[in-house]
């Protein structure tokens, strides 16, 4: 066990435990954010995917050790009040159905829309397939991200990330 | 709900802070007569009831969801259902989660695309009851007749006078009225809400990362728990805990039932210890392999232990006197189910009862499963639903759920047990494998004279649907079945049987169309013209409805028309199937790209009656559309001695954004009562794209999946 001095959401958050805890289950386990998901805990299904430093990580293949003063974003930092331009069009387009994959799915169009404000649907589904939607959204993912990238950016982030 | 005398009952009464509540039965298709009943309380005293809308005197509207939300939006659905009947301002609604409480509802079930058709009238009437009082006390309140008053969303109205009142305004009121009976329900041309394209009620939640899946239930004390099961056919010989029970965070590691546990303060540190356990297994005679699964097959498939199902006329004759005969053989793999939240239950054991909180289909089966275990009375053991991250059948067993009870008990503290992503691949309850062997007899003009069709299976049953079409179509009909027992777990997967069945049915009868020369749409309308004109056994399936999609499918696709995209031709494939009560046709294109075929689009046509949310209704045909297209294209679990060879998704492929096709969907517009969504429109697609493929390419895929089969290895990627 050790203690780690972590920046999330714009928050300073001290936590105790074994150092290769990987981000995900700090988040959720001992941290009480549990929007971020566990889907495969290898990297490969994107449900637990974070901002770090701005980038679109997966939480479930980084240890707390690694972190040391990058700034975490998770969907609940993402906006103050579900307002991100991503989660408009998530909404407005009704893309969930089970809704579990979503907070990754969201982290990650976020990120991209950050790097590349007008994604191509080559480069929307090149970024995205990293994400699996067991669901099957995948059309609505599509078309959220499109609206989104019509919106204006000055609100996309909260934290300073 | 305490007595049977009550079943049918209505019943309205006024909650304790003041205001309408309304209670309703679930228990038989025909709500009933409708009688008031006293109050006793506010509405989580509410004994004796059903279910229940209420109505603050602010004019917001509570509506409880009692059945499992796993994704096929019935928290949304229910509620729309009930608003309209009420007229109800659906901005002033606000839907809650029920628990189970077996007294208030029943089947709190979400599974066989069953829940609307149940619900659909008892919503109705629960909603128009309402409506009626808050009409009645208006009118008393203003003194005029009840039939000069009118509702808008929200209000009463008397036009007349250009007066009106809200629903907040009249609640108390109202709800002192006697509940009246025989309340008439709008008709479908009326209908203001149901049929619009209305949003997800949990969005909020969903997008912003709110506590709402079993895996988000975190409790002051509990312990969190992750176990070894044994592999099929294996029981537990020996554990050597020493290391794990010495690691960081590790309170105990208990055995159950061939299970070890390992308990702890996190998920990581019992996933390491779990990691460090020493198991001994000890090996039986029962473990297969796929290769097992593959000559076994081959035994059921030529051998003479068939089970009929059905038979009409004389198969024998049929094919003696055949022109031609077709014949193929079909096969699909064990597929896990892989929902995005892997399975997980909370439970607190108390020595007089427990609590129950998680993702499941079917909380009545958890709760009762665990008052068994434990040797307590049912109502001694509470259920809280929480929203599921995907189910697709899995989460209709309840034995993770007895995990975490039986854990709790062990260790006496309240207990979160977790699956990693390889408990979940691994752990059982799969899909069922299976194999067909068709054959059809062709007279000299091309007509069906004879079909044929064996059903051979691991741990499925009977993996036929003996009424199927064609059946009732041709006059000369053998359908039979033959399983192995299997000590590989299976159980329901979305669309269960017939998520499977489907692609062998209407691929083969591709190939039949083919051999008769036939436009495959067209023999398959001809075929149902037969089956209506003169009938051949029993015809289980409505001709019109199957047509009509059939017909839409081929309008809205431009079948049989010359089609390109970017220069290129496009080829379709049709398919149509009923099932889970509701029909629907679909039309796969694919395109060739250099030498391989791409899947392009897919159009699709439901009749599943009365559409209730559009937002909904076409997430559930797309979303089964991907789903039934994903895994016959990749999807396969196979064995080696019982163990699984694939374990999580660097093994195991589940399609992603870059591999769908453009989806186009429609509905048959009718006032059927709506019939299902949730699972109809998955087991189509699989034929829809191999009838598509064998026009790209000439060859016929026959096994799932697809991206294996031996026609397309390599082809397809």
């Amino acid at each position: 066990m050790a203690v780690f001095t972590l920046q999330i959401n714009g928050r300073s958050y001290r936590t105790d435990v074994d150092p290769d805890t990987p981000l995900l289950w700090v988040l959720r386990d001992h941290l009480g954010l549990v929007g971020t998901k566990y889907g495969c805990g290898i990297a490969q299904c994107g449900a637990c995917t974070v901002h770090f430093n701005g980038e679109a990580t997966r939480s479930c293949a980084l240890p707390v050790s690694a972190i040391g003063k990058a700034a975490i974003t998770t969907i609940e930092g993402l906006s103050a009040t579900g307002t991100h331009p991503v989660q408009k069009a998530w909404d407005s387009v009704d893309v969930a159905q089970c809704g579990y994959c979503q907070a990754g799915q969201i982290m990650t169009a976020a990120a991209l829309l950050k790097r590349n404000p007008k994604p191509t649907t080559e480069e929307i589904d090149a970024t995205m397939s990293g994400n699996i939607c067991r669901c099957g959204t995948y059309h609505r993912i599509r078309e959220a991200i499109q609206l989104a990238a019509t919106m204006p950016a000055t609100t996309k982030t909260k934290s300073k990330s | 709900m305490t007595t049977a005398s009550r079943r049918n009952f209505l019943k309205g009464a006024a909650v304790a802070g003041g205001g309408l509540l309304l209670g309703f039965s679930w228990f038989d298709t025909e709500a009933g007569a409708i009688e008031a009943v006293p109050a006793v309380g506010g509405a989580a005293s509410a004994v004796g009831f059903n279910s229940y809308l209420s109505i603050n005197p602010q004019g917001v509207v509570t509506i409880l969801s009692p059945n499992p939300e796993v994704g096929q939006g019935i928290k949304t659905a229910f509620p729309i259902i009930v608003a309209e009947e009420l007229d109800a301002d659906w901005t002033k609604v606000v839907v809650e989660q029920a628990p189970l409480d077996t007294k208030k509802f029943e089947r709190q079930v979400a599974g066989g695309s069953g829940s609307i058709p149940h619900s659909w009238t008892r919503l109705r009437q629960a909603g128009a009851t309402a409506r009626q009082l808050l009409l009645t006390a208006a009118a008393k309140r203003w003194n005029v007749p009840v039939a000069d008053c009118s509702t808008t969303p929200g209000y009463v109205v008397h036009t007349a006078t250009n007066r009106k009142l809200s629903y907040g305004d009249l609640a108390t009121e109202a709800a002192a009225l006697p509940v009246p009976t025989n309340v008439p329900l709008k008709r479908p041309a009326d209908f203001k809400l149901i049929g619009q394209t209305i949003k997800n009620v949990d969005n909020p939640g969903i997008l912003t990362g709110k506590p709402l899946f079993g895996l988000d239930v975190y409790r002051d004390g509990m312990l969190f728990a992750m176990l070894q099961r044994p592999a099929f056919g294996y029981t537990l010989t020996s554990v050597d805990s020493t290391a794990a029970k010495a690691m960081a965070g590790i309170v105990d590691v208990v055995t159950f039932d061939n299970n070890v546990a390992v308990v702890g303060k996190s998920t990581w540190q019992v996933k390491k210890a779990k990691d460090a356990l020493k198991i001994e297994w000890t090996k039986t005679n029962t473990t297969e392999s796929t290769a097992d699964h593959n000559r076994l097959f081959r035994e059921m498939l030529d051998g003479d232990k068939a089970t009929v199902r059905r038979k009409d006329g004389d198969v024998d004759a049929a094919f003696k006197g055949a022109a031609k005969v077709v014949t193929a053989e079909y096969q699909c793999p064990f597929l896990p189910h892989n929902p995005m939240e892997p399975m997980n239950f909370f439970a607190h054991v108390r020595p007089d009862g427990a609590e129950l909180i998680g993702p499941t289909q079917t909380p009545e089966l958890a709760r009762n499963e665990t008052a068994k275990l434990l040797g307590l009375p049912p109502e001694s053991v509470t259920v809280q639903l929480t929203r599921m991250g995907g189910g697709f059948g899995r989460r209709l067993k309840a034995d993770y759920a007895l995990e975490a009870v039986q854990v709790s008990r062990l260790v006496k503290a309240p207990v979160k047990v977790i699956w990693s992503r390889e408990d979940d691949m691994t752990g059982g309850s799969y899909r069922p494998a299976v194999r067909y062997r068709f054959d059809a007899a062709l007279d000299a003009q091309g007509n069906m004279i004879g079909y044929k069709l064996r059903g051979a299976s691991i741990n499925a049953g009977n993996a036929t649907r003996e009424d199927n079409f064609p059946a009732g179509a041709v006059d000369n009909l053998l359908i039979d079945s033959v399983d192995h027992k299997s000590s590989i777990t299976t159980g329901p997967w979305r669309a269960p049987i017939t998520n499977f069945l489907a692609f062998a049915e209407q691929a083969f009868l591709d190939e039949v169309a083919q051999a008769a020369g036939k436009d495959p749409v067209q023999f398959r309308l001809d075929l149902l013209d037969r089956a209506k004109q003169k009938p051949a056994g029993a015809v289980k399936y409505d001709v019109d409805r199957m047509k009509g999609v059939i017909q839409l499918a081929a309008e809205k696709a431009g079948w049989g028309t010359k089609k390109t995209v970017a220069g290129k031709p496009v080829v379709q494939g049709f398919s149509v199937y009923f099932s889970h009560r509701s029909y629907v046709a679909q039309v796969g294109e694919v395109v060739m790209q250099k030498d391989k075929p791409v899947l392009h689009k897919v159009y699709s046509v439901a009749d599943c009656g009365v559409v209730i949310n559009q937002s909904g209704a076409r997430q559930q045909v797309t979303g089964c559309i991907v789903d039934g297209i994903g895994h016959a294209m990749y999807g396969r679990l196979t064995f080696k001695d019982g163990i699984p060879d694939q374990h999580n998704y660097d093994t195991y492929r589940l399609i992603r954004m870059n591999e769908i096709p453009a989806v186009e969907v429609h509905f048959v517009q009718n006032e059927i009562d709506p019939t299902g969504l949730g699972e109809p429109s998955l087991p189509p697609a699989g034929a829809a794209v191999a009838n598509a493929l064998y026009k790209a390419t000439g060859k016929r895929v026959r096994s799932q999946p697809f991206v294996e089969d031996d026609a397309f290895k390599g082809v397809l990627s």
